[in-house]
């Protein structure tokens, strides 16, 4: 099975989504005008340096922004046609887990310790899809079979602490798959686990959308990661979406300055990783992240950016199509073609 | 598991045998000799020691001491000075008074704490919140005896709802048993409420940050179910040390209860041995209140291995 008929369908719509926090030093711009859509069945990749909103804004599509810490300020989220900003609770806790999914990034924190991993598989099962004790259970056992647990019979009457990170990365995989839901949101699914474990798991999730035709928001750091397994990419920079291209089409010709730094810090991150098992955070671009308390009036970027002018450090950038399925937000990202070209033979001459 | 169980009961030996030789030597140092207290003002010197010798004080610490512990191994307390009753008899007729007031107390404080807690927690810094904990601080902040007396002065003298004081035993019925305890109960349960209350929220506080419970959220899953099984489940083991804590402060506090409510429990029957120095008895006492509280202790460390599958044992 390849992807499903209805796969022009967009299932999920985010417009000009704005997400803030209230803190003592004012209010916290996480997620500052981002939209995009997901077709059926496809992998969307959400990238970025840490701190630029990727957990917010996979967060807000579930609604689970703590409402004693921040809120959705504005914006649309739209499942299946259907606007989830200003839903009432009870509804959407009807979608999440149901029709949209989340797999967080801690496989160590993320399952509850006291609980044995059937229940928390079967508990899915058994709220959304009605099924009684015994139907659960046996879901949870299908589940863990599809997540390729060995002797999952056994597992199901286990306790997290007794399985390894990726094991445990499987169950909450399991999880969320349990309702077969419409949307996974994957968040840096594998950034807390060695390097084996990560290919293992990226592995598992596209054999599931080829499976079930999930479609998948993918957030991570890891470029190489958005390469192999993303069809579409979304660069974000704090809180902001900078650039959203197909993914063959962002990595031969990335029209942002900033993800053309991104890409730059490629190969240092391999270099890296094998000291840590982890991969380093992007910070490989000189310059530092902007408050997002003050308000920007132009490109966040324009601080650290080579090309930047004098609009662009005034006026905000709206994203501009620039090619095939293609947008950045970038007034000069003509230019820009020209200098990641420059940028690259500098980084060549440098090695 | 059983033999975990037999292991801490085993354990649990050596340290009532520190009780016992703590009690037995505590009240050999205190001032004041026995003897010439029963035998009152104008006794003579072979009056006293005719005491002395029933009572055994004459022969060697160590002996009276050997004794002493033998006697306990086959129920046998000694016997009280004053009355010359068997203790083991005075205590088993003042149990059921002092349990019924300890058990509907700690049943009343725990079944209405915990949900507190629960509650101010999931609406912590709101309106719900800051109440509970306005009783909680003001809960503990009030002696036992003064809120016995301001619930004895409305509920009983004022609304005549309750009885004012006094015990009636289980086999009169138990409408008139549980009518006599509400109010004792709630007196000493109101402090023990709000001690439980305030670490239920701390504890549910801490636990509703973890990530397993954005998980459970991010599942969909009613937040009762949230709160009641993935939260406090996990945040039940402070919670259980504090009610066994509770217990041991239960103790003291029935003591004054008792007298508040006149109610003739085992409290009552310290106060007036004390008073007496009636040592057979307030030594009894001492064994079976320390008894109990490694009792507690022991079930409260057997729970763990329930609550938290983490704990090997
Ligand atoms: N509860 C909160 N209160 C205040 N600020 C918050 C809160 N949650 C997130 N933020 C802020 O929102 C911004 C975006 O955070 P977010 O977690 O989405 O980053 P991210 O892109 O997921 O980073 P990472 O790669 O480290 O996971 C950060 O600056 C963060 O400090
Ligand atoms: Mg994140």
């Amino acid at each position: 099975m390849t992807q499903p008929a209805n796969s022009q369908v967009n299932i999920l719509e985010v417009q000009d989504l704005r997400t803030e926090f209230r803190t003592i030093d004012g209010v916290v711009r996480a997620v500052d005008g981002v939209s995009f859509s997901l077709k059926a069945g496809e992998t969307l990749g959400l990238v970025g340096e840490s701190g630029c909103g990727k957990s917010v804004t996979a967060l807000s599509i579930l609604r689970l922004i703590d409402p004693r810490a921040g809120r959705i300020a504005g914006g649309s989220i739209r499942f299946e046609g259907r606007e989830l900003v200003g839903l009432d609770e009870a509804a959407m806790r009807g979608i999440r887990g149901h029709h949209i999914s989340m797999i967080f990034q801690e496989p160590m924190t993320s399952l509850n310790p006291v609980l044995t991993i059937g229940t928390q598989i079967a508990e899915n099962a058994a709220r959304h899809l009605g099924l009684g004790k015994k139907a659960a259970r046996g879901r949870a056992l299908e589940m863990l079979d599809l997540v390729r647990i060995a002797d999952a019979r056994r597992r199901l009457d286990e306790y997290p602490h007794q399985l390894s990170g990726g094991m445990r990365q499987r169950v909450m995989i399991a999880i969320a798959l349990a309702c077969n839901p419409k949307v996974l949101i994957a968040d840096e699914p594998t950034t807390a686990l060695d390097v084996t474990i990560q290919a293992q798991i990226l592995e598992l999730l596209a054999e599931i959308r080829q499976r079930l035709g999930t479609a998948i928001i993918l957030i991570t750091h890891d470029l190489g990661v958005v390469a192999e397994t993303c069809d579409r990419v979304i660069v974000m920079y704090a809180g902001r979406m900078v650039e959203a291209a197909p993914v063959a089409e962002l990595f031969r010709v990335p029209r942002h300055p900033y993800t053309r730094g991104l890409m730059r810090a490629i190969p240092r991150l391999d270099l890296d990783a094998e000291g840590e098992g982890r991969r380093p955070r992007l910070t490989e671009i000189g310059g530092l992240v902007p408050s997002l308390i003050r308000d920007i009036p132009g490109c966040a970027f324009a601080p650290r950016c080579a090309l930047a002018g004098d609009r662009c450090r005034s006026e905000r950038p709206p994203m501009l199509d620039v090619g095939e399925g293609h947008r950045a937000a970038c007034f000069e990202w003509a230019h820009g073609f020209e200098g990641a070209r420059r940028d690259a033979g500098q980084a060549e001459g440098v090695r | 598991m059983v033999s975990y169980i037999l292991r801490r009961l085993l354990a649990t030996i050596p340290v009532m045998g520190v009780v016992a030789v703590f009690v037995f030597f505590l009240l050999r140092l205190a001032p004041g000799d026995p003897a010439a207290i029963i035998a009152g003002d104008d006794a003579t010197v072979t009056q006293i020691a005719a005491i002395r010798a029933k009572l055994g004080l004459d022969r060697p610490v160590l002996e009276q001491f050997g004794l002493w512990v033998l006697g306990m191994l086959q129920g046998d307390f000694g016997t009280s000075i004053f009355s010359n009753l068997p203790v083991s008899r005075l205590i088993a007729q003042r149990v059921e008074p002092t349990l019924a007031l300890a058990l509907s107390t700690l049943l009343v404080a725990v079944a209405l704490a915990i949900p507190l807690g629960v509650l101010a927690a999931a609406k912590a810094r709101r309106l719900t919140d800051r109440l509970v904990m306005l009783f909680a601080v003001m809960g503990f902040a009030m002696p036992v005896f003064l809120i016995g007396y301001v619930l004895i002065y409305v509920f009983a003298d004022r609304l005549g709802w309750l009885p004012v004081q006094g015990y009636k035993p289980l086999s009169e019925g138990i409408g008139p048993w549980a009518r006599h305890l509400v109010l004792p109960s709630l007196a000493l349960g109101i402090t023990y409420m709000a001690l439980i209350a305030r670490i239920t929220r701390a504890s549910m506080l801490e636990v509703l940050s973890q990530d397993y419970i954005r998980t459970a959220n991010s599942k969909g899953l009613a937040t009762g179910r949230v709160l009641l099984l993935h939260a406090l489940k996990n945040a039940a083991v402070p919670i259980v040390t504090v009610i066994g804590i509770g217990i041991a402060l239960l103790i003291s506090g029935v003591v004054i209860t008792e007298t508040v409510f006149n109610i003739p429990g085992l409290g009552r029957l310290t106060v007036d041995a004390v008073l007496k120095r009636d040592y057979p008895i307030v030594q009894g006492l001492i064994i079976v209140f320390a008894g109990v509280k490694v009792l507690v202790n022991l079930m409260i460390d057997i729970s763990y291995a329930f609550l938290d599958p983490r704990i090997r044992y």
